[in-house]
């Protein structure tokens, strides 16, 4: 098999093959998810446990609604609420799930680098749906899905991510990507929101969105994440919608057929116009959500697969030493 | 008792030569060098390895008073004479901080009972180490405070450290800073540029090391004080030392063993024992550094022994404390730039003995006749695996888990006394 993981931490660890071994799966669940019967079996008796720290309605229906329609038994734990406020430290929370003996687990957290740690410690497989400013991987991976079937292909494509860059899992995960399936990959965004040492990921930068922009057959937005701002990464809300806001003007030095993204949610009218989300001969922001689902079934139905295959090892060796 | 050591190599820093040779001590002092062993002495035959001045080890966090369980005195002057340190230079950031002459003379005390190396101690710089009121530096002095220090809090009112500086150049005692502008590196916990950004973790530019020394060699300029940089660890600030220097200021500067063998990359996935305070540098600025020693340029390498627990260690690397124990660890690392590096030993000793001790106005860290007989005997070439559950610290946090280092300590001497000597069983 072409996917050799025990856990998605991020974009980084997986070759290419793997990208597309993934990808491939995912087609076959958006079959699946399209059809009126939306069951299969891959996680039967399978526990998943969804651990979210920060706060998140959308991917963690995404991710519950993927193991539900592949047949696991699905629990969320909403942390941002529980023990971890009462002083309980990341592992003991971990261990504590540990010993319930769930299958995957899939984590949210506000520190980079919490989910490797957490891994560490459990073992189940564990999905990273996001940690700090470190990765993202599922979105990246729904993300080339929805390109590869949009442009029919995932190389050598024109790729603007444009926005919030540094303080975007969102955009370290997709640049990673997309620079393994060998795009050209160009960064728009204020000086302020680059990320320091960006010039050596093998990409182009721009602070002007019209030559950023220019010729590309991807444009990607990014949240501005307000919540994460200390203050004073740009001037004002309008400022930024008027240099770096997508509105039709900007988006007619890209390619005729270009397509719109963005990870979501939106704030309109800062990141984007309106109408551009809106346009469907433009914007495939739906059927960013719709890949969604299907991607983290691929996911979790590939980690499954080497789940019990390792187990099965164990337990070939321990007849064999017995 | 007379000691005649023979068939030893002696590594001599003061005169910057090694040679086999023979020492001699009496009453706690050296009393000859190369001479016949003199009647009635206990002849120590070195074999022909490495007779060094101890380790005089600038900076040393012990967990007394305030955090018995991560370093007690008890366990630090072992860790030490384990490790070839001869002299402990303690510093004040333990809680309550030593920044009374009573609390001073409380560590000087139970340290006097506890610890079989010596122990010198750094005093807080402003009260409570809060960057606000002048520590009693007068009276800290007197009590035997051998520097003064707000560790690596910064003192960031300007006019708060002139004053202290102004005031402290008048007694003619040494200050340490922690170059770094505090806004810049405000949150950061590693090193900015295409490592840190990758790991998504909020890193800091060397500019702010820079900016900070540059701020502090304008107070220097000022007020005439005598300052010391506890460490110093990015290329972009070595032309401003260089600087203050040529330009008389009495400026002399640090740094930590870690920033001398490790770089940024070995954070790899988020290891927790290799957050420091200043962050892990790149791998072209821990060349610079070395470079910098090997001129004289960076007069002081310590250990920057820091003990954490196992707690605060094992949380995601933001939220993780910074700092590794290296008492034990000093020596075998150390030798890496000899080995690896090719820097002399007498070269590496002047850094880790000779010019720490003279900045400190001891006595210590020469092989002179007449000096204390603070000894070090150590194989520069024994190999080891480190496993840091064999340390005496009674924190683990060392780097240094696993890795293959060179040099092993033999035996350590304090005032003539031996504190250490290596079981047979590892010979």
């Amino acid at each position: 098999m072409a996917f050799t993981q025990r856990h998605l931490l991020g974009i980084e660890p997986l070759h290419p093959v793997e990208i597309t071994t993934i990808l491939d799966l995912a087609e076959d669940y958006v079959a699946l998810n399209r059809s009126a019967e939306k069951h299969a079996r891959a996680l039967e008796g399978m526990t998943q446990i969804n651990m979210f720290f920060e706060n998140s309605t959308r991917t963690q229906a995404s991710f519950e609604l993927a193991g539900k329609r592949l047949g696991a038994d699905v629990m969320n734990m909403a942390m941002a609420q529980s023990s971890v406020k009462k002083g309980e430290t990341l592992i003991d929370t971990a261990l504590t799930l540990n010993a319930m003996h769930p299958d995957l687990l899939v984590v949210r957290h506000g520190s980079s680098g919490a989910v490797n740690l957490l891994a560490e410690k459990v073992n189940c497989a564990v999905l990273n749906a996001g940690d700090g400013k470190h990765e993202h991987p599922t979105q990246a991976l729904l993300d080339a899905l929805t390109i590869r079937r949009k442009k029919g292909r995932l190389h050598r494509l024109s790729i603007a991510i444009c926005g919030d860059i540094a303080h975007s899992r969102v955009a370290r995960s997709n640049l990673i990507l997309l620079g393994k399936m060998e795009n050209r990959i160009r960064l728009v965004g204020p000086p302020t929101l680059m990320p320091r040492g960006v010039e050596d990921f093998g990409v182009e930068i721009f602070d002007d969105m019209r030559e950023g922009l220019a010729g590309a057959d991807v444009v990607m937005m990014l949240r501005l994440q307000r919540e994460r701002m200390d203050g004073g990464f740009v001037p004002s809300e309008r400022e930024y919608f008027h240099r770096y806001g997508l509105d039709a003007e900007k988006l007619a030095h890209a390619k005729d057929d270009a397509i719109v993204m963005h990870p979501g949610p939106m704030n309109r009218g800062v990141e984007i116009d309106g109408a551009i989300a809106d346009d469907i001969n433009r914007s495939v922001i739906q059927e960013q959500v719709e890949m969604g689902v299907a991607v983290r079934m691929a996911c979790m139905d590939l980690l499954a697969r080497n789940l019990r295959a390792s187990r099965e090892r164990a337990r070939l060796r321990e007849l064999a030493d017995g | 008792m007379t000691l005649w050591f023979h068939n030893a190599r002696l590594i001599d820093p003061d005169r910057g030569d090694e040679s086999i040779g023979t020492l001699s001590v009496e009453g706690g002092k050296i009393t000859g060098r190369d001479t016949p062993c003199p009647a009635g002495a206990q002849s120590l035959d070195c074999g022909g390895k490495c007779l060094a001045p101890g380790i005089v080890d600038m900076g040393v966090q012990v967990g007394e008073p305030g955090a018995q369980h991560r370093e007690s005195l008890r366990s630090a002057g072992q860790a030490a004479a384990k490790g070839g340190v001869t002299t402990l230079v303690l510093r004040p950031d333990t809680d309550p901080a030593i920044d009374t002459p009573e609390v001073l003379e409380y560590v000087s005390r139970r340290a006097e009972a506890r610890t079989p190396v010596n122990i010198r101690a750094m005093a807080a710089l402003t009260r409570g180490r809060m960057g606000r009121e002048m520590a009693e530096i007068g009276f800290l002095r007197d009590a035997g405070a051998v520097a003064f220090t707000d560790g690596d809090r910064v003192v960031t009112d300007s006019k708060v450290l002139s004053r202290c500086m102004t005031y402290a150049a008048g007694l003619g005692a040494l200050l340490i800073g922690h170059p770094q502008d505090p806004g810049l590196s405000d949150g950061a916990c590693a090193t900015s540029g295409k490592f840190a950004s990758l790991r998504g973790l909020p890193a800091v530019s060397p500019m702010a090391e820079r900016m900070g020394f540059d701020r502090d060699m304008g107070l220097v300029e000022m007020t005439g004080a005598r300052y010391h940089a506890d460490q110093i660890t990015c290329a972009r600030t070595l032309p401003a030392l260089e600087r203050a220097k040529r330009n008389g200021l009495d400026v002399t500067a640090g740094i930590s063993i870690h920033h001398l063998t490790l770089n940024e990359l070995d954070l790899g996935d988020y290891r927790t024992f290799f957050k420091f305070t200043p962050p892990l540098r790149s791998e072209d600025d821990r060349r610079a550094m070395v470079q910098a020693v090997a001129d004289g340029l960076i007069d002081v390498i310590c250990s920057m022994h820091s003990p954490q627990d196992e707690e605060s260690k094992r949380l995601p690397f933001e939220e993780a404390a910074a700092g590794a124990v290296g008492l034990e660890t000093l020596l075998p690392a150390a030798l890496r730039l000899h080995h690896s590096e090719g820097l002399p030993l007498p070269l590496l000793w002047r850094a880790l003995s000779l010019n720490p001790a003279r900045r400190l106005g001891l006595e210590s860290g020469r092989l002179s006749v007449g000096a204390p007989a603070d000894l070090v005997l150590f194989d520069p070439d024994t190999p080891l695996v480190l496993d840091r559950f064999a340390l005496l610290s009674k924190s683990k946090n060392t780097p240094f888990d696993g890795a293959r280092l060179q040099g092993r300590v033999l035996a350590t001497y304090v005032a003539g006394q031996p504190v250490y000597q290596m079981e047979r069983s590892h010979a």
